[in-house]
């Protein structure tokens, strides 16, 4: 069992959490996830690393309610626990294994869209501590919506928060952030984008006719996280890669995120389907001709 | 009296209701058909049975107390041996160890020697019969990485010698393959695997989930931070293969691995469960072995249409015998020397069926097995909504790229010592799937003996 010392909510449907689990606070380097699971009955989730804490032995979380398990995790208290917490999974970020001082001369751009902050920000966090300097474009869809501020201000280079609305920072999406700065004279070695697989796709096509080399962290459909299902599988260049083992992280301008976002649709329908009967509870059954009964 | 050249017959749910159902096939035998199959065993001075088992059970020797109604003692007799017998007179391939082995078996049927284990390791579940514990510990520490078939024994191997054991799974349930892999209707989860490793427990061993070794810890970390003087890997086969044929990437296309795994592990068969399982209303299983059959029971169950698509002919099929004749009297139609081509997709990217060719059967292969050759001009479509993929692993590279100087072959398998588990590093012993590749539960078991044996030898000489 692992105990949840710290729950906050962020914004509409996005939740934080410090979890005991000393194991993974450890041995976690930026980049890498873990997967939760909430008790006996739940699925095995992915979640992106947000922190840690290796003395005090705890992970930082953060998740957005998409699903019937992320639904009933957001109701978890300080206190509470998960029934299972495994990880670091997957390989951390290759900077992490480059050398410091090639890494201060390197321009960095990390563009991170809504909870795409999360798994951002250890990596600033990380560079930033090695005295590395990195810009950092944080997009939502309003204001409300921006997660991790203030942490990300205090360890980002630059810091350009954007909302699709208008309603702070730059208006529009982050790609149009991604042209201005480049306008302006910035010249980026390496662009690290996180964030939903639409807004990755759409920074990968800008970056290739940038021609900035971009690193994109995938969150595919998984179930054990350690290479043995194969669920995660991805077309990466000429090869199948194993977002679990072989990543999370990819050269974006080799994924077909075309593919990769049809295959995340593989269990929508069910899965919404059972958030609608988390939320709607005993009200579920009320004859909407849609569900048949049966859910 | 009973025909003494057959098998007293066991007793199975009927196949059109066990179709439907996720209950165990194999009811097993009673008292009475247990001490009556005994006394067909003839008590060989020179038994052959044990040695065709890996982990040579004194099978005369259980089976004469069987025969007189000693059941606690047939239980002693076989936990000398091993530690998982509910599990092995399940799925133990006996047909080619012990009884492939029995005198009997020369003019009629062989005794049944795995209904005969399964019914005494029952009827020690069900009676609570304890295993017998060391008399005292030894003060050495070991680690145990997977709790598979394996760990499992030479956990519980060491332990009974008086070793304080952990061992690490990866996953959140204990039991590895037999939790994930084979379905509830050949090995019950709660009647029998957890019982199982409830003995193993009150061996003294202790367990951790949710330690992925390569990754939360090394086994270097292991030694050097957390006091462990030996460890034994048994973490298991790992990666599943894909064919590399177009469209194998589609919506509807699992490995049985995924397939299985969401089924067993994560009970998606269960409605009360929140993990999802897309079912398929036609589908094709891809491969012949054991695992190939499982993921097919399984999709019929829920519901499915199923077809095992299989490149070479009925006589090569890997699996074995009683699980296809299961598979058969269920209903699953056999497409044999069939090989598919491509898979095809619809506009939003699901399977919606599958191209393949005819084969036929050339001159014997490298394994001595006929090699299927194409069948010019044979191409064919077949409707399917769900193909799964059963064609083996490769190796999981977690623990083998993190520990320094645990040599791995061509294969990417970790070299080590048949006799002993012993590996290229010093105090490290493996054995199972990660050593030989996917291969059967009491391969992995004999293994976990071996790996018990050596590290007793190592640390007993340190």
């Amino acid at each position: 069992m692992y105990k949840i010392v710290k729950a906050e909510k962020l914004a509409d449907k996005i939740y934080l959490m410090d979890v005991e689990a000393p194991r993974v606070a450890k041995h976690c380097e930026p980049g890498q996830f873990v997967i939760v699971k909430l008790d006996e009955k739940g699925e095995r989730v992915p979640l992106t690393i947000c922190d840690y804490d290796r003395e005090a032995g705890t992970i930082t979380i953060v998740f957005q309610t998409i699903g019937a398990s992320t639904e009933k995790m957001a109701h978890l208290k300080v206190g509470d626990y998960f029934r299972d917490f495994t990880g670091p999974l997957g390989c951390a970020s290759e900077f992490v294994n480059e050398d410091i001082e090639s890494l201060k001369g390197k321009k960095m751009l990390f563009v991170a869209g809504g909870v795409g902050a999360a798994p951002v920000y250890p990596q600033v966090k990380w560079l930033h501590e090695k005295g590395v300097d990195v810009d950092v474009i944080v997009g939502s869809k309003t204001k409300d919506m921006l997660i991790l501020e203030k942490e990300m201000e205090a360890v980002a280079g630059n810091y350009y928060p954007c909302t699709d609305d208008g309603t702070y920072g730059h208006a529009g999406m982050v790609t149009t952030k991604i042209e201005k700065l480049v306008e302006e004279g910035n010249k980026y070695d390496v662009c690290v984008a996180i964030g939903p697989m639409i807004m990755m796709k759409f920074v990968c096509l800008l970056t290739k006719k940038l021609e900035i080399p971009t690193i994109v962290s995938m969150n595919p459909i998984m179930v054990d996280g350690t290479g043995m299902c194969g669920a995660c599988r991805l077309q990466v260049g000429n090869e199948i890669k194993f977002a679990c083992v072989d990543g999370p992280e990819f050269d974006g301008h080799l994924v077909d995120f075309d593919q990769a976002m049809k295959r995340q649709q593989m269990y929508k329908t069910k899965e919404g389907r059972a958030m609608l009967k988390v939320q709607e509870g005993d009200t579920h059954h009320g004859g909407c001709g849609q569900c048949g009964g049966d859910e | 009296m009973a025909d003494v050249l057959k098998k007293v017959p066991v007793r199975e749910q009927d196949p059109k209701v066990r179709a439907t159902n996720f209950e165990e096939v194999c009811l097993g035998y009673n008292k009475e058909e247990a001490m009556e199959e005994a006394t067909r065993c003839i008590n060989c001075k020179n038994a052959k049975c044990i040695e065709g088992c890996p982990v040579s059970i004194n099978i005369p020797g259980f089976i004469k107390e069987v025969k007189e109604g000693n059941i606690e003692e047939a239980y002693k007799v076989i936990g000398k041996s091993s530690a998982l017998p509910a599990i092995c007179g399940r799925v133990c391939p006996q047909e080619n160890q012990c009884e492939g082995k029995c005198i009997r078996g020369i003019k009629g049927e062989p005794v049944s020697i795995g209904k005969l284990e399964r019914f005494v390791a029952d009827y020690a579940l069900e009676n609570d019969i304890k295993p017998e514990k060391a008399e005292s510990m030894n003060g050495h520490k070991v680690a145990v990485i997977g709790s598979g078939p394996a760990g499992l024994t030479c956990a519980g191997d060491l332990a009974k010698l008086g070793y304080e054991v952990t061992v690490f799974e990866a996953l959140h349930e204990l039991g590895g393959v037999l939790v994930y892999g084979i379905p509830e209707f050949r090995l019950p989860k709660q009647k029998v695997v957890a019982k199982e490793i409830d003995k193993v427990k009150e061996l003294g061993v202790k367990f951790e989930t949710n330690v992925v070794i390569g990754k939360s810890t090394t086994i270097d970390q292991l030694i050097e931070e957390e006091g462990f003087e030996a460890i034994f890997i048994g973490s298991g086969a790992g990666l599943p293969k894909f064919m590399g044929i177009p469209g194998e990437n589609a919506n509807g296309v699992f490995s049985a691995n995924e397939y299985l795994t969401r089924n067993n592990l994560m009970k998606a068969f269960d409605p009360s469960y929140d993990t999802p399982i897309a079912a398929g209303t036609k589908v094709a299983v891809v491969g012949g072995g054991n695992v190939a059959m499982d993921a097919a029971r399984t999709a019929l169950r829920l519901g499915a249409e199923v077809h095992i698509v299989y490149r070479r002919s009925e006589e090569e099929l890997p699996a074995r015998v009683e699980e296809v004749h299961h598979a058969k009297e269920e209903g699953i139609i056999f497409n044999l020397l069939t090989n598919p081509t491509e898979i095809l997709v619809d506009e939003n990217g699901y399977v919606k069926g599958m191209k393949c060719v005819k084969m036929e059967l050339g001159e014997p292969d490298a394994s001595g097995r006929r090699r299927p050759v194409v069948v010019e001009g044979s191409e064919f479509e077949m409707e399917l909504d769900t193909v799964i993929m059963s064609l083996g692993t490769s190796p999981n590279p977690l623990i083998s790229s993190t520990t320094e100087g645990l040599e791995v072959n061509k294969w990417k398998c970790i070299v080590a010592d048949e006799e002993t588990g012993k590996t290229t590093k010093e105090g490290v012993y493996a054995g199972g799937d990660a050593v030989t590749g996917a291969a059967t539960v009491i391969l992995a078991m004999g293994a976990g003996k071996a790996g018990a044996k050596g590290i007793h030898e190592y640390l007993s000489n340190k």
